[in-house]
């Protein structure tokens, strides 16, 4: 029995306007508005509604016997919240079928789990939040942002409680090995780990439309004659792929539409294959051993490591910068700098600014709005230089209303004890020794302060 | 008497030192009472009307476009001719050939940014750039003989030929204006043709003025000119207008060290950034700005990330017009660390918005400046020093930005002015 697992992701950056050094400090506000909303609507009508449709149609026609995941970035959800609100609708139709598993992530689509595990958590747990209020589920999987893994990073997903975790099948990483099965965490083996066949993933993402590659045109028939080439040992087939592949990236007319609707009959119609998700195909398999991946690899550029993204001196730079502002982000209670914080976060900034193969990124991502790496860059670091005034100015007023209550605690208690000390006199009982006393007093004091650190550790 | 120059276009259309210089001479030479000045320009001619072009030369198909300007607050008018030519100024061979292979079609129009803003190109080029600086040497034969002058005046390499040219079809004198030198634009590895069009213009003028008396001693020791022949005569800035204090609001409660010019070589921008990252190390409420961009830019950029400065050290990019003086106006220090500066008009802008200026000995503009900072330009540790001393001991920067400003506003262009009339006499009356 082979089984065939279909992951899509979907997210999009809220775009920053050109924002200029004059603005610091006169300014608060980072995006370019227009530009994301037909970013958004274009999105919307090109593939994820079509594809959607699409979908819930296939659903109901295999009556059980074909499903898919999803991760949606809370940054994605948020700009369809305002611009395209009836794509939440036609996911959340598909969620009522059942059939449709939604994967936990960070909310920003951050680059987080790279570093600082404690915010890394807090943004998983604030995304679990959502598509539980959104979805009605609860994710059991996990995946990071474009599939970053390392064997430290599944370690942390797995002390949140999550039961598997997607990675890349990358070539260094698994050798002679296949990706068609189920594997666990090295640390944690508790952490189930599903390796995207990337080979006949990018079939469909990468080179479906592509004329002059030799397999063009390729049909459901075809690709299940591929499938069907997978020795009959191997249990998973983990097809990953941008959501955008339908409609954008593959466009309309290069009959993506067609191949997504024939390929459950096709592969159906062969009582050996069925479709899984990932939560289903953890619980179903058996992993066949632990893979190891001390450092961290995606599903990114030839080399899948990470370098897309902190290559450079700039990259580097401005995640070094952008993450000293967590220790006060912890404290903060802003709603819209914590918006902000989120939005600033997303991998897709730290992308702009590679300068990998070619000194000109302009020919880099799929909807870059910078002419350069060093543009996207001047960019981010000038809207940084802004929000982190605003976030130690928030904190600062924040902490001094803290210190404020906490004097007034110290001195409640002062007079408690001073109260109690009478009464002791009262009925007679000696004070201690002068010494003692001091103590005492200088244990009073030091409590707020051991109250502090609990108090912000709690948030 | 009358003066044939042979200049750049004035400012806006040209932001450089060497289009504000030209504008500042002939205004300063407008309140001189018998002086005219026959002013011709290199202008690639765009989307204007072409009608009122007199088409004169057939052979070269170049037109030349003759107009009256005033002068905004004289009473004089200044003659004024446009030559249809695509030299712009600070371009090189190479450069050139960048731009004209960049243009594809007749009427392809596009603009280029050469680090001091942009210029904008229509039309077809000549070859090359020495084509093109012949060409504008025939167009300026003709112009001279068909004008009466006394004497002729050539703004830097570009123009020297034309200057020749005018000299020899009327063997009138002809005065050259050093600005620059190649000596200064490539550090000391100099272009040989661009030396050879500066040295034949050296030793066919009559006298030379140089914008300072570094760019003299070049002159004499690099070319070999006989020092009498060569007259130092500074030059001065115009006044701030009341419409460029209109200024953009301070944001930022940090003191602010600026650098503003173009990101090359000359301008020594990395001595900026090593001492900015030395004065970090020190205290952090401050904020480094580099506003301007040229070829240097990118690698200074990923300098500053390397010494992880960069959320304290911010690149604007270039800057025009209001933003040059709203940029200054938020400044507490200004800071022009030149490798080979002929004169540097820039600092006296910043003195004029009362900002304390560090400057390089290496700056013509460091021989009448008083009330300037001054450091060697690869002297990183004083120039930190000084940065540090500006910021925290306010006496320091209130000394400097306010004796500063009254010793600018004594640099005034009638009187530059006044000096050229003297050179002028000197070879018209020998």
């Amino acid at each position: 029995m082979k089984n065939i697992c279909l992951y899509f992701q979907l997210h999009q950056p809220v775009k920053l306007r050109r924002y200029r050094f004059f603005d610091i400090g006169n300014d608060h506000y980072y995006y370019d508005d227009y530009a994301n909303e037909s970013n958004i609507n274009k999105l919307a009508h090109t593939c994820y509604l079509p594809t959607n449709r699409i979908l819930l149609d296939l659903i109901k026609r295999y009556k059980g016997k074909f499903s898919v995941a999803f991760s949606i970035s809370g940054t994605l959800l948020d700009q369809l919240k305002i611009y395209a609100p009836e794509v939440i609708d036609s996911f959340k139709a598909l969620a009522d079928t059942k059939q449709v598993e939604f994967l936990a992530e960070t909310s920003a689509h951050s680059l987080i789990s790279l570093r600082y595990p404690d915010e890394f958590k807090r943004q998983i747990a604030e995304q679990v939040k959502t598509i539980e209020e959104t979805f009605g589920q609860v994710p059991t999987v996990f995946r990071n942002t474009e599939l970053i893994y390392s064997d430290w990073i599944g370690e942390n997903v797995a002390q949140m409680g999550f039961k598997g975790m997607l990675a890349e099948g990358a070539k260094q990483v698994l050798g002679w090995k296949s990706p068609n099965y189920l594997y666990c965490n090295s640390i944690e083996p508790r952490l189930k780990v599903l390796l995207r066949n990337y080979h006949m993933s990018d079939d469909i993402a990468l080179r479906f439309g592509n004329q002059s590659w030799a397999s063009w045109p390729l049909t459901a028939d075809k690709f299940k004659g591929w499938l069907d080439g997978i020795s009959d040992e191997e249990e998973v087939v983990n097809l990953f792929m941008n959501y955008e592949t339908f409609g954008v990236n593959q466009s309309k007319e290069s009959g993506i539409f067609e191949f997504l609707k024939a390929l459950p009959e096709a592969v159906l119609n062969d009582k050996q294959y069925a479709f899984t998700t990932p939560s289903k195909a953890i619980s179903k398999l058996q992993p066949i051993s632990a893979i190891q991946e001390p450092t961290p690899t995606c599903w990114v550029d030839e080399e899948r490591d990470v370098t897309a993204w902190l290559g450079n001196e700039m990259q580097n730079e401005a995640f070094d910068k952008l993450y000293t502002l967590t220790e006060y982000i912890q404290k903060c209670n802003d709603a819209a700098i914590l918006k902000d914080w989120q939005y600033l976060q997303a991998s897709d900034h730290f992308y702009y600014m590679g300068t990998k193969f070619f000194a000109n990124g302009s020919n880099r991502a799929y909807n870059n709005p910078y002419q350069t790496p060093y543009e996207a860059f001047i960019n981010f670091m000038n809207i940084l230089a802004d929000f982190a005034q605003r976030v130690k100015n928030s904190v600062a007023c924040d902490e001094s209303a803290e210190v404020a209550k906490l004097k007034e605690t110290v001195k409640k208690q002062q007079a408690e004890l001073e109260k109690l000390e009478k009464q002791l006199v009262k009925a007679g009982v000696e004070p201690k020794k002068p010494a003692a006393k001091k103590t005492t007093k200088a244990t009073a004091e030091k409590k707020p302060a051991t109250k502090k650190t609990t108090a912000t550790k709690k948030k | 008497m009358k003066v044939l120059m042979f200049g750049w276009e004035f400012p806006p259309h040209i932001s450089g030192g060497l289009g504000t210089a030209c504008y500042g001479i002939t205004r300063g030479m407008a309140s001189i009472p018998d002086l005219d000045v026959l002013f011709v320009v290199p202008k690639a001619f765009g989307d204007e009307d072409k009608s009122k072009v007199e088409d004169i030369i057939g052979a070269n198909n170049i037109s030349v476009k003759n107009k009256k300007l005033r002068m905004s607050h004289l009473s004089k008018t200044l003659e004024y001719i446009e030559v249809d030519s695509k030299l712009v100024p600070y371009v090189d061979p190479e450069d050139y050939y960048r731009l004209r292979s960049l243009n594809v079609g007749e009427d392809f129009r596009f603009l280029q940014t050469d680090g001091e803003g942009k210029f904008s190109f229509t039309g077809k080029y000549g070859s090359t750039l020495l084509q093109e600086i012949h060409n504008y040497a025939i167009v300026a034969n003709i112009i001279a003989q068909e004008h009466t002058f006394d004497v002729i005046h050539a703004h830097d390499w570009l123009t020297y030929p034309a200057g020749i040219a005018a000299k020899e079809a009327t063997g009138k004198p002809l005065v050259i204006h050093v600005h620059a030198t190649d000596f200064d634009r490539s550090g000391g590895s100099v272009n040989p043709v661009v030396f050879d069009i500066e040295k034949r213009g050296m030793e066919a003028a009559d006298k030379i003025i140089t914008v300072s008396n570094l760019t003299r001693s070049i002159v004499i020791e690099k070319y070999g000119i006989p020092a009498e022949k060569v007259v130092t005569v500074y030059n001065a800035v115009d006044p701030l207008k009341q419409e460029m204090t209109n200024y953009a609001p301070k944001g930022i409660n940090e003191k602010i060290v600026t650098f503003l010019g173009r990101i090359t070589m000359q301008k020594g921008p990395e001595y900026f950034i090593e001492a900015a990252h030395k004065v970090l190390q020190k205290m952090d409420n401050v904020r480094f700005v580099m506003a301007g961009s040229g070829d240097m830019m990118e690698k200074m950029i990923r300098r500053a990330a390397s010494l992880k400065i960069m959320d304290r050290f911010h690149f604007t990019g270039f800057l025009r017009g209001q933003d040059v003086y709203s940029m200054l106006h938020m400044s507490d220090l200004y800071v022009m660390p030149s490798v080979s500066e002929p004169f540097g008009i820039s600092p006296l802008e910043a003195m004029q918005s009362n900002v304390p200026v560090l400057i390089s000995y290496q700056s013509g503009v460091a021989e009448i400046l008083t009330y300037a900072i001054k450091t060697d330009y690869w002297d990183v540790d004083a120039m930190a020093d000084a940065m540090y001393a500006v910021l925290n001991y306010p006496a320091l920067g209130e000394v400097f930005a306010k004796y500063g400003k009254e010793e600018v506003d004594s640099l005034q262009w009638e009187n530059s002015a006044r000096k050229m009339k003297s050179v002028y006499d000197s070879v018209v009356y020998k």
